[in-house]
């Protein structure tokens, strides 16, 4: 099937070189940090995890997103998500891919990478993390590959994809779990030691992800002859609706918990990022812009009428998109280090060689995303003009 | 029915895997602590069954108190002086007050005390997060409650940074090398990448020496055995009132301060 991602019109193959072209910048400057190390980013000896991290941790979670439509679709049998299912399979694999090369960049060892295998370590939730994030890489290739390749042939999927399947649905919820338990379990760390990380992980992600997927639908639509379903995208809208509903209602729960019991180190973070202090507060501004873009998303996607119009609904995914990639994409993490264990301030923000290579594994990941979809929409484009199977 | 050579093979290298491999792969899992180097150490050897230290910030005096024992430390362990000071290497440096004892400082305390700085450094926790957290067990605790660094396991992810509650570990953010003094040949000087931090001196403890802070400190650092009800830290801490940074969060650190007062006790 792979085939199929090597013929495209002129703007495809112009999308792929521009991919490419960002990679080659972001390689380009992976070598030099690789060559004098990670100081060229702005990580310091108090924010000792920046953008990679943060970027890993937002990245798992539309990862993990994509069971928001296999629910649907093979537990409950929702019809409507049959088109789209392999979207968010696919979105899957290129979110992890980009979630290995996020930790791959963070490492200051990048060659001994394989300690993490040669002394196995159960204790540490980057263990875990590393067996999560890969078997989910391989449930969905599989189950992606397959079960497309199935469709294509005009066949049901074979019935030993169907356990994977189910398999699927748990472990996507434990990628995110396991994640959210790398920040929650770590003394000291006030603003990440809360019960409720690995839910608000989730509920963020179930909003950001699909949020991502109503865009990709759209934009699939527009540029190819596959249509995902008026239908099927108005579902996952109101899934994006009650998950930023529940996100945003989780950060209230933080904000109250921090701010009526009054104990310092439960409302520093929470102040560094939303007010500053000690005058500094670089992250302010980017704060208040996901605050603002989370609520301009909430009315529009609360409002059924504007919910089902496709212009507002796509300026909402937007603002979720942006608003959870700022909180969780940078502020959850960077805030977690702010103050440090002396309560004493040190500012981050990431330098242009840390930005440049922050891209190039975006880029990374929508090539991969590209050529999964190509190959998926040529099948679809195909198969759809055929009767329908009963 | 013959077994031909495929599943010979086949049948061979499973057994391999579950006979011999399997057994040292449940070893790795499942040993929690790892085995220090452990050699036969020479008689004159310093042992404990865990390591403590006081600090009685009353011994502290002029800056130079300080300097000796930070050069101590920092010249014998080729700790590098870096210009940037996000990406500051340090094993033992000093912290006011209200720093090391953050939400814990007293407004109201004299103000010599409020105004003085304060020796910090790794706490050697009886129940370590760094280690917990490790994905490599490169940071690992020995027997002694020494929690300790191979820095050619260390995979750079610095979880333990994260996880350190007393802001003890340093990263090599660039090559320190050249930024080494006067390298001291008799110890490792780290490469870039790797996590760093006191090791309390397992060094010379080896050889028969008290950790090289303790020694410069000219009593003011105290260092034993803390299970020992004999030693000298076991003495101190019985008579005089001494405080611990963040003991509320579990990790048992093993550093007491004694602040103020009283030069006869």
């Amino acid at each position: 099937m792979l085939e199929k991602a090597l013929a495209g019109r002129g703007s495809y193959r112009g999308w792929i070189l521009f991919l490419l072209a960002v990679i080659g910048v972001g390689f380009i400057f992976y070598l030099r940090q690789f060559s004098e190390g990670l100081g060229i980013t702005g990580m310091s000896r108090d924010v000792s995890w920046g953008l990679y991290i943060s970027q890993f941790t937002f990245l798992v979670g539309v990862a993990a997103s994509a069971v928001m439509l296999v629910i649907p679709y093979y537990l409950h049998d929702y019809k409507k998500f049959g088109k789209i299912v392999i979207l968010g399979e696919f979105l899957a694999v290129a979110s992890v891919a980009m979630c290995v090369l996020f930790i791959f960049v963070d490492l200051g060892q990048p060659k001994r990478i394989f300690n993490v295998i040669l002394h196995p370590t159960p204790s540490s939730i980057l263990f875990w993390d590393m067996i999560v994030l890969n078997g989910y890489l391989f449930l969905n290739i599989v189950i992606g590959w397959t079960t497309l390749g199935a469709d294509r042939k005009g066949v049901p999927p074979p019935a030993w994809v169907k356990p994977l399947i189910y398999l699927s649905i748990p472990w996507a919820i434990s990628i995110h779990t396991v994640t959210a338990f790398l920040y929650a379990g770590l003394p000291g760390r006030h603003f990440w030691l809360t019960a409720i990380m690995a839910a608000r992980f989730l509920a963020s992600a179930f909003a950001a992800g699909p949020a991502l997927l109503i865009l990709l639908c759209l934009i699939v639509r527009k540029y190819t002859k596959f249509d995902p379903g008026k239908e099927a995208i108005q579902a996952v809208g109101k899934i994006v609706t009650y998950a930023m509903i529940a996100n945003v209602f989780f950060l209230g729960l933080e904000l109250f918990t921090a701010f009526y019991s009054q104990i310092p180190g439960h409302m520093l973070s929470f102040e560094y990022l939303y007010v500053g202090l000690d005058g500094l507060g670089k992250l302010v501004p980017l704060m208040w812009t996901s605050a603002i873009l989370a609520v301009v998303a909430l009315i529009i996607l609360i409002n059924p009428k504007m919910r089902k119009k496709e212009g507002t609904l796509v300026l909402a995914c937007l603002a979720v998109f942006i608003s959870l990639w700022i909180d969780k994409g940078f502020g959850l993490v960077i805030g977690g280090f702010v103050p440090n264990p002396f309560d004493r301030i040190t500012e981050y923000f990431p330098t242009l060689p840390e930005v440049l290579i922050s891209l190039g594994i975006w880029a990374v990941g929508f090539l991969i995303l590209t050529i999964l979809y190509k190959v998926a929409v040529a099948v679809k484009e195909e198969t759809s003009s055929w009767p329908e199977l009963h | 029915m013959s077994v031909n050579r495929r599943d010979f093979l086949k049948y061979a290298g499973l057994s391999t895997i579950l006979g011999l491999g399997g057994v040292s792969v449940i070893d790795k899992l499942f040993r929690s602590e790892a085995e220090a180097a452990v050699f036969n150490p020479i008689p004159e050897a310093l042992s404990a069954e865990r390591w403590a230290m006081v600090i009685d910030m009353s011994k502290f005096k002029t800056a130079d108190d300080y300097n000796r024992v930070i050069n101590a430390c920092h010249s014998i362990h080729n700790v590098p002086e870096l210009e940037n000071e996000k990406h500051e290497i340090k094993w033992i440096w000093t912290e006011k007050y209200e720093n090391t004892f953050p939400h814990q400082s007293d407004e109201y305390i004299n103000e010599s005390i409020k105004h003085q700085p304060f020796m910090v450094f790794c706490n050697h926790c009886a129940n370590p997060p760094c280690v917990r957290v490790c994905p490599t067990k490169a940071t690992f605790k020995r027997k002694d409650g020494i929690v300790m660094m191979d820095y050619h396991r260390c995979i750079g992810c610095r979880f333990c940074m994260a996880a350190c509650p007393f802001g003890a570990r340093s990263f090599n953010w660039e090559d320190p090398r050249p930024f080494i003094k006067n390298k001291n040949l008799d110890f490792p000087t780290r490469t870039k990448g790797v996590v760093e931090k006191c090791n309390f001196c397992a060094e010379r403890l080896a050889k028969g020496l008290k950790p090289a802070c303790v020694e410069a400190s000219g009593g003011a650092l105290v260092f034993g055995d803390l299970q020992n009800p004999d030693s000298e830290v076991r003495r101190i801490l019985s008579s005089r009132y001494a405080i611990r940074r963040k003991p509320e969060l579990g990790t048992g650190p093993s550093l007491y301060y004694i602040i103020g007062g009283n030069e006869h006790a």
